[in-house]
């Protein structure tokens, strides 16, 4: 059976999940719990700046009958007094040494702030510390958290005050605020920052209320941005996590992904795109700490039926198929193919690629059940149809080349081959 | 022996309790709501009769435009309530619902329509504005499905409405004809006053074609007739002892029991039911759950035969009916006028009849029931006499109508059962839709907003 065992910059955890710093791992209960429950390790509630925080906190976007497709949360960073916190993570990692526990800093904005915090908690043992770079909400607007991810000469100068005295490895963590991730990933990794964990959240507005006119989550009838997450963020972090993969600093360091896992399969995705180790917070929000089950086993048996003996094995495998748009052959071409035996007639294939598509499938009209067949000819091999319809295999993608060579856009120009096909 | 009050108040409440309950909240709605593909020129839209539009107003409930939704469904059918509760949706709608062909159970339409249109008459949202009056008058007999979907649809327009019904409330056989559990009088009455509650429809109850005023008469005073006058009682068996006290009409034993309350109906202890019909099947149900320890429905064909739904029929095994196949009445014995017996005769299935379908042919093998009461439901009979006095064509006393809905006399339309012979209320209701624009044409009032058929407009032509 495939080992989920972990080494990110030789902090051992017996799977690759951990807790992102968040309410999940504010305080020894719940993280015992954690680890009781089975979870590789915790990144600790970011400490730091002494803050209060309000009610309510949280927000989400309900979609399709189903709760939380997306979560934001305006909640600061830890408000417990920090010798409470630093005694409470001595014990668990006294009691769970076999889990990783990381803590998330965030200190006042000075050398001897960041300095003092880091001696206090390397004293209790932890066996990383994580950066706090992104909070996207409140601590921001006193400079923290974002506002120092967002500013790569900034981020890079807390870094360097961080390495001064950091003795054990040290993650930074990078804000999805900003238009790319790189310049401030690469200025922390040239500071000497041990590796980098992304997403934070996302600045946003859940929604608003239609009967009281106050956007969500409201604080006696007035909001703030809040940070967002939940498997809504996930495609937008899998691309940040990608640019990391891809750049020739960054990817010098492992990376702890983060952004919206919530199942096994987003898991071995962040991981195909280059993490060593995922960060899960919003799925234990919605459905409490016994996930760790599955996100175990579903992974695992992946592994056994790929091959793979171990998470190295597979780790960044993806990322070299990440290409430029000018690089795809424009000769693959495929088109759909509708399997009538399975096909329930629901007619989404035919209204979505009449409306909105290339009009590539025609419709026998019966009744009640109308007959839907695809229009090769026109099929431009966009995936819509076989993307809306309800039965999995039911529309398959045919390849039908158009040529065997392999053609690029590059190519393309080069070559004034002709343009305007369909 | 046949007695009536056989239980206790709270006995009848239970076994007469809505057998398909509403929703309990918007949440429970709304696990179903999402679960509706929305399909593009759905088939369940297309096997309804009066073609709401299913994957519109279900989506409007998943957005919580509850308005919206019950608009969608009324505009089509404004008995789109009533028929939420008592269409035989696994032959029409969800019976087409694609969810059929993955072996999952279809999307609950008829749940998710009563949960908006019991909103609409509950708060009685104003969902339809009549046009001001334009000075025609339509008289309508009948204020039952056919006639109430024809008369809101012709006010709506801005014609006057006047209906002649000959019972002291309205809904036909919706209010008179159907199992308690399925919709009770009440709500049929509620449902009644909403449709009226558009204006310009006036009802004059207690007044009964051919007794009370003719038809000469309506077609002097209005611009157009429309007869949805139904069909009658059930038809003759034609043996002997039918006349044996103990013998009843399913539609009178129906009726009875819904104008006059539960324990007013008498019921046999052990009763046999003559045919399988819906009707049938209601009167067999009721029976058992008025009290009596035996019923037996006797039905001459076979189950590939039956008229009645699977799932209507279930709820009769389930209720503890018996149904016995290929058997027909033979003869009705008694004791001192009261029914004792009845003899049937064993058949079996011979040649296709005109209906398609292996008719029975009597075997020399009989036998008896034991029984004290005996419904017939086998079908109702059109008013001939009424339909023939008028000299208005007809076939074996089924109004003969154009496609545009008229009759052979002049300004005189019709439809519904009184047409079909009898089929579902949503049949009804459509036909009433058709009749109203039919008469909007022949008034000339332009602009018709009747929502069309979709069966006929847009199938029969693409196809």
């Amino acid at each position: 059976m495939a080992s989920l065992h972990t080494n990110f910059l030789g902090i051992h955890s017996p799977n690759p999940y951990w807790l992102a710093s968040a309410p999940p791992t504010d305080k020894a209960y719940n993280v015992l719990r954690a680890f009781e429950a089975g979870w590789g390790g915790v990144v600790w509630k970011t400490l730091g700046s002494q803050v209060k925080n309000v009610s309510s906190r949280y927000s989400s976007v309900d979609y399709g009958g189903q709760r939380v497709m997306g979560f934001n949360n305006i909640e600061l960073i830890s408000d417990r007094p920090l010798d409470i916190n630093l005694r409470e993570i001595r014990e668990v990692v006294r009691e769970f040494p076999d889990r990783a526990m990381i803590v998330s800093l965030m200190a006042d904005n000075d050398r001897q702030s960041w300095h003092e915090l880091i001696k206090k908690v390397e004293d209790t043992g932890a066996h990383g510390l994580e950066l706090n770079f992104g909070c996207p909400h409140g601590m921001n607007e006193r400079g923290m958290g974002s506002a120092v991810g967002q500013d790569p000469e900034i981020a890079r100068m807390v870094v360097e005050w961080v390495m001064e005295v950091a003795t054990i490895p040290v993650i930074t963590k990078l804000t999805p605020n900003v238009h790319s991730v790189v310049p401030a990933g690469k200025a922390c990794v040239e500071a000497g920052t041990n590796a980098l964990s992304l997403i934070n959240t996302i600045q946003s507005v859940t929604g608003v209320d239609l009967d009281t006119f106050v956007p969500n989550p409201n604080v006696g009838g007035q909001s703030a941005f809040g940070g967002y997450c939940g498997p809504a963020v996930k495609p937008i972090a899998l691309k940040f996590l990608t640019t990391i993969a891809q750049n020739d600093v960054t990817r010098q360091v492992p990376v702890s992904g983060i952004g919206g896992i919530s199942t096994w399969k987003d898991a071995a995705e962040f991981m195909l795109l280059g993490a060593t180790s995922v960060q899960v917070c919003t799925a234990a929000m919605k459905h409490g700490f016994r996930i760790i089950e599955d996100l175990c086993e579903g992974l695992s048996n992946w592994m056994d039926e790929k091959g793979f003996a171990t998470t190295a094995n597979f780790i960044g495998r993806s990322v070299p198929t990440l290409t430029k748009w000018e690089e795809l052959d424009i000769n693959y071409h495929i088109v759909a193919n509708i399997d009538q035996s399975k096909c329930i007639h629901c007619g989404l294939c035919y209204i979505a690629c009449e409306d909105t598509s290339h009009q590539s499938i025609r419709l026998d009209y019966g009744n009640p059940y109308n007959t839907y067949t695809i229009k090769e000819e026109e099929c431009v091999g966009c995936n819509l149809c076989k993307l809306m319809c309800p039965v999995t295999d039911c529309i398959t993608m045919v390849e039908q080349r158009k040529a065997p060579e392999y053609v690029n856009w590059k190519d393309y120009q080069r070559l004034g081959m002709p343009l305007n096909d369909h | 022996m046949i007695t009536n009050n056989r239980l206790s108040a709270e006995q009848y409440t239970l076994n007469f309790a809505d057998i398909h309950p509403p929703f309990e909240s918007h949440d429970s709605a709304l696990v179903e709501a999402s679960r509706c593909l929305f399909c593009y020129d759905a088939p369940c839209m297309k096997s309804c009769p009066t073609s709401i539009n299913i994957p519109k107003f279900i989506k409007q409930i998943s957005t919580e435009n509850i308005k919206g939704s019950a608009k969608t469904i009324l505009s089509s059918n404004i008995f789109g309530a009533g028929c939420g509760k008592v269409c035989p949706v696994e032959k029409l709608c969800e019976g087409a619902c694609v969810y059929n062909f993955l072996e999952e159970p279809p999307i609950p339409i008829a749940k998710l329509q009563r949960y908006s249109t019991e909103k609409a008459i509950e708060d009685k949202w104003k969902l339809f504005e009549r046009k001001q009056s334009n000075g025609k008058k339509v008289a309508i007999v009948g204020a039952g499905p056919a006639g109430l979907s024809c008369a809101h649809s012709l006010s709506r327009e801005g014609v006057d409405v006047t209906i002649y019904e000959k019972e002291n409330k309205g809904g036909g056989l919706m209010t008179f004809g159907i199992a308690a559990y399925k919709v009770t009088p009440e709500f049929c009455e509620d449902e009644v006053e909403y449709i009226l509650s558009i204006g310009g429809i006036e009802v004059k109850y207690n007044q009964e074609l051919g007794k009370d005023v003719t038809l000469e008469e309506l077609t002097q005073q209005y611009d157009a007739v429309y007869l949805g006058i139904g069909v009658g009682l059930t038809r003759n068996l034609g043996i002997k002892g039918e006349e044996l006290e103990g013998v009843v009409d399913a539609i009178d034993f129906i009726y009875n029991l819904r104008d006059k309350g539960y324990s007013y109906v008498p019921v046999g202890d052990k009763v046999a039911v003559i045919g399988l019909g819906m009707t049938a099947i209601d009167a067999a149900t009721q029976a058992k759950r008025l009290g009596a320890s035996e019923v037996t429905i006797v039905y001459r064909r076979t189950h590939a035969e039956m008229p009645c739904t699977q799932h209507e029929m279930d709820i009769a095994l389930l209720d503890g009916c018996k149904i016995k196949w290929l058997s027909a009445p033979k003869k009705i014995h008694g004791h001192k006028g009261k029914v004792t017996s009845l003899e049937c005769s064993v058949m079996e299935l011979g040649e296709p009849d005109a209906s398609g379908r292996r008719s029975p042919v009597e075997t020399k093998e009989t036998f008896t029931l034991d029984v004290d009461m005996v419904i017939k439901a086998t079908g109702q009979t059109p008013f001939t006499k009424l339909v023939e006095e008028n000299e208005l064509e007809n076939k074996s006393g089924k109004l003969v109508i154009t496609q545009d809905g008229r009759t052979n006399v002049a300004k005189v339309f019709a439809g519904g059962d009184a047409v079909n012979g009898g089929k579902e209320v949503v049949d009804a209701v459509q036909a009433g839709k058709d009749g109203a624009k039919g008469i909007l044409e022949f008034l000339g009032v332009v602009d018709v907003a009747v929502e069309p058929a979709y069966n006929k407009s847009v199938v029969s032509d693409a196809t």
